[in-house]
């Protein structure tokens, strides 16, 4: 296998952008990342892009042939592209494969994309189509919503450790602290603990500000052989491991409701592939798709102890400065969570941080950083390590 | 949210808290499972009645619902452990000022919800605290 760089980023604004299309937005962040990379299109071996429900949310599937197409990659060219799909993962996913597309040898420059537009539906339709992502059958036909199974991971993680109310919204605090840095995010307001608990109850313990919010957005990422990413750019970022597990796709199902054995699995496979440990993770974009699933992230990452996620936000050291910075783009909550451009956009957040271009949000001296991508409530886990040295 | 067939398959289950049960490895399957999960292969998959009684695991209040559950708000949503094993998710009847992890249930026959006015109602397994 061969060493593989990120020698290009782009992120679209993240937001409700009413006026722009799905195929817009994707050629915004795929011509934004080959620019970035001084990468023509002769070049490109193949496209994978993440996209979680096109044909739900806009009613247009075929997504790989759509953005090759508006992206000026299939006239001439005929540039190969798949779609992937993983529910909320789906962005991850569409790196990893195209990770292992250039590691194997098949192809040299590959471009890994994510994109979702959210808001051409309504706030009901959207819903709908996430919760497309639990088990239909046996979790939906009940009532389940996304909120409702994650409500759920926090009611006994909260039995069972004492994790407290304050505690999940500390996480949306810090979330919107950091977004509130970061030109592309959603959300740029800073909200306090009082904030969060005063919003209205969606599925109780979580309140709205729990939530991650209906989004737009695309991201992409070039990627090319570690021998030759010099060529391209004088910073390439390295992927020091890819990682992927799968758990049971209804949450009742789990071996532990509060624990992702998913992720816990891919942060195995990860750090032992990258033959690092927890502690030489720099900064971290995990998957906070509600403020429950940061906390748990960070204890199955290894960035705390299980049962002290909570405890470990509200002492700040998850804050850029502090021990292991969480989510500096603002994440899911704070940045928006566009579900098939989420993973793609966690890698493009580390990739600048690591080259040192974060601006006020900049974690100083980075050298790892870590990518947590969940699908559902946790059916699918991707985690990706990136470095700065090769 | 679904069609007529896809709702029907799952009939049985649905009223009659049907599942499976491997005679392999004598694990319990709700929602049933066709293929052993433990035995894979090798597993022997038989329909298996459940008591319908068993525990609150995890649990909580909906205020924004699903697609077609917007006329039952607040309702109790909770994760149940049967005691033959198998875990599944349900709605709770009853006071979610009252409800709790660990708290005792049994399994009831109600309706779930519908598709919009005039669609589908669909029918199924509901829980009630079990000395109701
Ligand atoms: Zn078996």
């Amino acid at each position: 296998m061969r060493d593989v760089a990120i020698i290009g980023v782009k992120n679209t604004k993240f937001g409700e952008l009413w006026g722009r299309s799905l195929r817009d937005i994707v050629v915004e962040a795929g011509a934004g990342a080959l620019e970035d990379a001084d990468v023509g299109g002769r070049e490109i071996d193949s496209l994978y892009v993440g996209n979680m429900s096109g044909g739900r949310f806009i009613d247009q599937e075929h997504i790989g042939a759509l953005i090759a197409d508006y992206s000026g990659l299939s006239k001439n060219l005929h540039v190969p592209a798949t779609r992937v799909e993983a529910a909320c993962a789906s962005g991850g996913l569409a790196l990893r494969q195209a990770i292992m597309a250039v590691a194997s040898g098949y192809n040299d420059i590959v471009i890994a994309a994510g994109a979702e537009k959210m808001t051409d539906v309504g706030s009901e339709e959207a819903s709908s189509a996430l919760a497309a992502a639990a088990d239909r059958e046996w979790e939906g036909m009940t009532g389940a919503t996304f909120p409702g199974l994650y409500a759920m991971i926090a009611r006994l993680h909260m039995h069972r450790y004492g994790t407290t109310s304050e505690q999940l919204a500390e996480v949306a605090v810090k979330n919107h602290k950091n977004g509130s840095l970061n030109p592309i995010a959603q959300y740029k307001n800073r909200i306090t603990v009082k904030d969060v608990l005063n919003s209205i109850m969606v599925a109780d313990p979580l309140h709205i500000f729990d939530c991650s919010p209906i989004t737009d957005g695309a991201s992409a990422v070039v990627l090319a052989p570690a021998d030759i990413a010099h060529k391209y750019t004088d910073t390439p970022i390295y992927i020091r491991a890819t990682a992927q597990a799968s758990d049971t796709i209804a949450l009742h199902d789990r071996r532990d409701i509060t624990t992702l054995d998913a992720t816990v699995m891919a942060a195995k496979r990860a750090y032992s592939m990258a033959k690092l440990r927890p502690e030489d993770i720099d900064l971290a974009e995990v998957h906070d798709c509600f403020t429950i699933a940061e906390i748990c992230a960070i204890e199955d990452l290894g960035f705390a102890e299980k049962g002290k996620g909570g405890i470990v936000t509200a002492n700040g050291e998850t804050a850029i400065g502090s021990r292991i910075p969480v989510n500096t783009s603002g994440g899911l909550k704070a940045c928006g969570h566009p579900v098939g451009a989420t993973g793609i956009k966690q890698a493009v957040e580390i990739v600048t941080q690591l080259r040192g271009e974060a601006g006020q949000r900049q974690v100083e001296g980075a050298e790892y950083g870590m990518t947590h991508n969940v699908g559902g409530s946790g059916a699918t886990a991707v985690v990706h390590i990136f470095s700065r040295e090769r | 949210m679904a069609s007529v067939p896809r709702f029907w398959r799952g009939i049985g289950s649905r009223y009659n808290l049907e599942g499976t049960r491997c005679n392999e490895c004598g694990e319990y399957f709700y929602p049933p499972r066709n293929f052993c999960v433990n035995c894979r292969r090798v597993g022997h998959i038989e329909p298996y009645k459940f008591k319908g009684t068993g525990e609150i695991i995890s649990y909580t209040v909906i205020h924004t619902a699903a697609e077609g559950f917007e006329d039952q708000t607040p309702y109790i949503l909770a994760i149940i452990e049967l005691d033959e094993g198998p875990r599944l998710t349900s709605q709770v009847i009853g006071n979610p000022e009252k409800i709790h992890i660990g708290m005792r249930v049994r399994s009831v026959f109600r309706k779930l919800g519908e598709d919009g006015e005039g669609g589908m109602i669909y029918y199924g397994t509901k829980f009630v605290p079990e000395n109701e």
